[in-house]
């Protein structure tokens, strides 16, 4: 057997957790680097992961395979050309949070690490399942370190979101756990490649696409179980915040695209209508609600959930264009909000003060930080040039296939992005320097330059040349549709 | 010829309780000596029940006791936790006073009923094992014989106990009456026809068991009776005969009642819907971490009962399994109340928890891994407990069940990250005592790295279960 390069990725960041809980709490300059060298490593190995990848092959590759629980659940990891960017994303915003952490955190700084730690092993974990049990496992584990984080390092209301995270998130979950083990009843495995092969009764494939819906749909977010994210986004430390942003919110939407519409193909072509209002739904309120946002943490997530509505309506589209957009904008909004949540995080860990009516002229102290703040404003949204623009350009285009009318509605909801995040931009950046405490504030060190401009950087040259992304992932798309066309064709066959 | 052999277990448990007896009359302050010496008394009970390792199941006593792997099975878990609960409580014990000579020969009596219990396969016999039981932990519950909440608490079980244990005599009268035998397998073959009395008599013996494993309606004792008995008492009531009645619940149901499957499976999925929700619901207002656990634990039972409503060989396995996972955690929950003490006075109440991540990062660690773990997140074991549990529940497609159950660990998830959120997110207090016996750390390092890792390789612990066939 070849080397276990999937289960190292994941194994990886809990070694090097487990390392540091062994390290004294005190050598803090040792914990930041054994934290900082473990996920440049990992970021490294997915990077030749990504190379050794065979793009033109829709298969799943890597795959590894050992019995875990004996006769019920096999622990099966790999890749395809959906799942390999988020592993990238997740590797490759890991080492900044990591990175970012000496400003923000004060004190345990040890505990923060190995929770970030953790939820790198989750979450890489999430993207690289095979097996509908270990995603589960993967999927609810991420609570643990992710409640720790915001409730220990958050804000002052904390407690509160804290609180609201997990029991939301719980609770929609619970569901997706009868559905996985009605599926084992069902189909009699849990095996995702086997699942794709059987197919699951189309008798029983609505009231399951509802159970994983409930879990997806609160940890997307979608309207209206969308309120825990503003609160959880607000109180969480900037790293939180990032992970959270970037990250946790796309296991859901990984989680649609291979499971929602990958297992229940009959279900999910019902469902198109009721994903479609609330989407738009998505994309209108929550851009309305993010103009009238006096706290910038709250707005940027806000406009993520605005975001996210666009990913649900690309992959429900069910064209190429549709679900290729979908899996771009994740991957960009991942890029987009991570920076915009560092720059709230700069800002905040100066003044300490998230209220966009305490800034203003920003421009004039601090120039460094108003180019790149642009930058990441004009990505979120979706300029031409950057990747904000290539996601949402495909969903749209998708989306108009299907129908005129929900394009249309969603294209509003563009310009009402451009109207909140520019307004943002203006409110903090222009204007006279009204407030006295922002005449002493330095612009960005060395640290944060270093990370914005990386971020800036990725955002403009994938915004250019996407080619990197899409040509990992078209293939697998295109099977991903045939197949699923074919399910629904003999579906429709059988029942005329 | 009765082949005594296979019940030297209880053989020799009964004679060191008089050998203890002896010693504790004419020897003077030898209350430590008998109970590190009831220590050991467990552990050599354990390994001659391990060796006794039966092939097939033997008959014993005109067809009165029955031994075969899942009772032996049962009476190592009882007498391995036993072992652990007098290891871990050995401090607790010396320093509030209440290590007299009785104290290990009673848990030892007590134990003694429970294998009785356990291999019991007559209505008379396992009567008398639960008496055994009973009787010994009423004394154990009112040990603190000047403290008024340990008296009021033995005296409230003590008169519930009886009261339902004459419930359970007429439920066994009942059944005597109607099948004419007190004899299990007899039972079983007089009673094919579906008769009203037997039912009756069922659900009686019923009321009684679910009393003993706090199963809502018949919970109302248990919060009164942990929080007023000394903790070293409450741990075995959390455990202990929990386990016991549990599997005389398998015994008696899925032996001589087999055939009515149909009839007794609404009590049992009734039962386990009300202890879950009940359970979750009423732990939320607790300021005490005893009274805390006992809903708790009131609510894992509808648990382990969900399993054996399923009427399979995988739902009593997994209820077995459900039963090992929660004593490891509760366990490992009392091991961390045993720790929060400060100059010989012990402490039991939430607040009392907070900010304990600051002072004892290690301590609030494994209690954080613990209440995880009882609250059903994954990777950790009690996850493991409650997806078993439901597999087999959804494999019947009692879908409502499932639904329910799930639902309740959502509320109670509430009360154990509110301890989470106090011992990590308050502001700190008072240290407390860092000099523990070697023993209650080893127990509780072990058993939380046990539910931290059950994941790597479950099968170490579904092994033991997988042989198990009842039906």
């Amino acid at each position: 057997m070849n080397f276990p390069i999937i289960s190292s990725l994941i194994l990886l960041p809990s070694i090097g957790a487990l390392f540091l809980f062994f390290i004294n709490s005190k050598n803090i300059t040792g914990i930041k680097y054994v934290s900082l060298f473990v996920s440049i490593i990992n970021f490294l190995i997915s990077i030749y992961l990504w190379l050794i990848f065979d793009q033109s092959s829709y298969e799943f590759q890597f795959v590894e395979s050992k019995v875990w629980i004996k006769d019920f659940i096999n622990y099966k990891v790999g890749v395809d050309g959906i799942s390999i960017l988020f592993i990238i994303l997740t590797t490759f915003i890991t080492p900044l949070c990591i990175f970012s952490v000496n400003s923000s955190i004060k004190n345990r700084l040890k505990e923060f690490l190995i929770a970030i730690l953790l939820m790198e092993t989750l979450m890489i974990g999430v993207f690289c399942s095979l097996d509908l049990v270990i995603f589960y496992l993967f999927f609810e584990g991420g609570l643990i370190p992710m409640f720790l984080i915001i409730g220990i390092w958050g804000g002052e209301r904390r407690v509160y979101s804290a609180f609201k995270f997990f029991l939301f998130t719980l609770l929609g979950s619970v569901l997706m756990l009868i559905a996985v083990i009605s599926i084992y009843w069902i189909a009699g495995t849990t095996d995702v490649e086997e699942l794709y092969k059987l197919g699951i009764d189309p008798k029983y494939q609505n009231l399951l696409w509802l159970a994983f819906f409930s879990s997806f749909a609160v940890k997307t977010p979608m309207w209206p179980v969308h309120t825990w994210l503003p609160d959880a986004h607000v109180e969480a430390p900037t790293a939180g915040s990032v992970l959270l942003a970037a990250i946790l919110l796309k296991m859901a939407g990984y989680g649609f695209i291979r499971f929602s519409i990958g297992l229940f193909p009959v279900a999910s072509e019902y469902f198109v209508p009721f994903i479609f209002v609330i989407s738009l739904i998505a994309i209108i309120y929550t851009s309305l609600v993010a103009l009238m946002q006096d706290d910038m943490k709250k707005l940027i997530a806000y406009s993520s959930v605005a975001h996210m509505g666009f990913v649900t309506l690309g992959l429900f589209t069910f064209t190429q264009q549709g679900i290729e957009g979908g899996i771009f904008q994740m991957i960009s909004h991942g890029i987009v909000s991570a920076a915009l949540f560092f720059s709230v995080g700069v800002v905040y860990d100066r003044t300490h003060s998230r209220r966009i009516n305490d800034y203003g002229g920003l421009v004039n102290v601090m120039p460094k930080y108003s180019i790149l703040l642009m930058v990441f404003v004009l990505g979120s949204l979706g300029l031409p040039g950057t990747t904000g623009f290539i996601g949402e350009f495909l969903i749209l285009m998708g989306t108009f296939k299907k129908s005129f009318l929900v394009a249309a509605i969603a294209s509003l909801g563009v310009i009402l992005g451009a109207a909140y995040m520019l307004w943002l931009y203006k409110r903090v950046v222009f204007g006279d320097l009204t407030n006295q405490k922002l005449l002493k504030i330095i612009d960005l060190n060395k640290v944060e330059l270093s990370i914005l401009t990386l971020l800036a950087l990725s955002i403009i040259f994938f915004g250019f040349y996407p080619d990197p992304f899409s040509n990992t992932y078209s293939v697998s798309v295109e099977n991903f549709l045939n197949e699923y066309n074919d399910k629904l064709n003999s579906y429709n066959l059988q029942n005329q | 010829m009765i082949n005594l052999f296979f019940i030297s277990t209880e053989i020799f448990l009964s004679l060191s309780i008089l050998f203890l007896l002896l010693i504790g009359v004419f020897k003077k302050n030898s209350e430590s000596f008998i109970y590190n010496f009831s220590c050991i008394i467990l552990l050599v009970g354990l390994a001659i029940n391990i060796n006794l390792n039966p092939q097939f199941p033997i008959d014993l006593f005109n067809n009165s006791y029955k031994i075969d792997y899942f009772t032996t099975l049962i009476k190592s878990v009882i007498l391995i936790s036993a072992f652990l609960v007098m290891l871990c409580s050995l401090n607790y014990v010396k320093q509030n006073d209440i290590l007299k000579i009785e104290y290990p020969i009673l848990i030892l009596s007590s134990i003694l009923g429970m294998l009785v219990m356990v291999s019991s396969n007559d209505l008379i016999v396992f009567y008398v094992g639960l008496e055994l039981q009973s009787l010994a932990l009423y004394v154990l519950a009112a040990f603190k014989r000047d403290n008024i909440l340990s008296s009021e608490s033995g005296l409230k079980y003590f008169i519930l106990s009886a009261l339902s244990s004459g419930l359970l005599l007429y439920g066994c009268s009942l059944i005597y009456g109607f099948s004419s035998s007190t004899n299990f397998d007899l039972i079983y073959q007089n009673s094919q026809s579906i008769e009203y009395g037997i039912i009756f008599g069922i659900v009686f013996v019923l009321v009684g068991l679910a009393f003993k494993i706090t199963a809502v309606p018949f919970h109302m004792w248990a919060p009164d009776v942990y929080d007023g008995s000394p903790t070293s008492v409450t741990v075995i009531f959390a455990i202990l005969p929990k386990i016991a009645a549990l599997t005389v619940f398998i015994n008696f149901l899925y032996g001589p009642f087999l055939e009515m499957f149909d009839q007794w499976q609404a009590v049992i999925i009734f039962l386990s819907i009300g202890s879950m929700v009940f359970g979750a619901v009423a732990a939320i207002g607790q300021k005490k971490l005893k009274r805390l656990i006992a809903y708790s634990s009131i609510s894992h039972m509808g648990f382990a009962l969900a399993g054996l409503s399923v009427g399979t060989n995988e739902g009593i396995q997994n209820s077995i399994i459900y039963l090992i996972i929660y004593l490891i955690m509760n366990i490992a929950f009392f091991c961390c109340l045993f720790m929060l003490k400060r100059e010989n006075q012990y402490f039991d109440k939430v607040e009392d928890l907070s900010g304990l991540s600051k002072n004892h990062p290690l301590l609030s660690l494994s209690m954080m891994i613990i209440l995880f773990s009882l609250a059903g997140i994954p990777p950790l074991a009690g996850f493991f407990a409650k997806f078993y549990i439901f597999t087999a529940v959804i494999e019947q497609s009692m879908y409502f069940l499932a639904i329910v159950g799930l639902l309740s660990t959502v509320i109670a998830a509430f009360y154990y990250i509110r301890l989470i959120k106090v011992m990590y997110f308050d502001e700190q207090r008072e240290k407390y005592d860092l000099n523990h016996s070697f023993g209650l750390k080893m127990i509780l390092v072990v058993s939380s790295t046990i539910i931290l890792i059950y994941f790597i390789n479950p099968n170490i612990i579904n092994n033991f279960v997988s042989n198990i066939t009842i039906i």
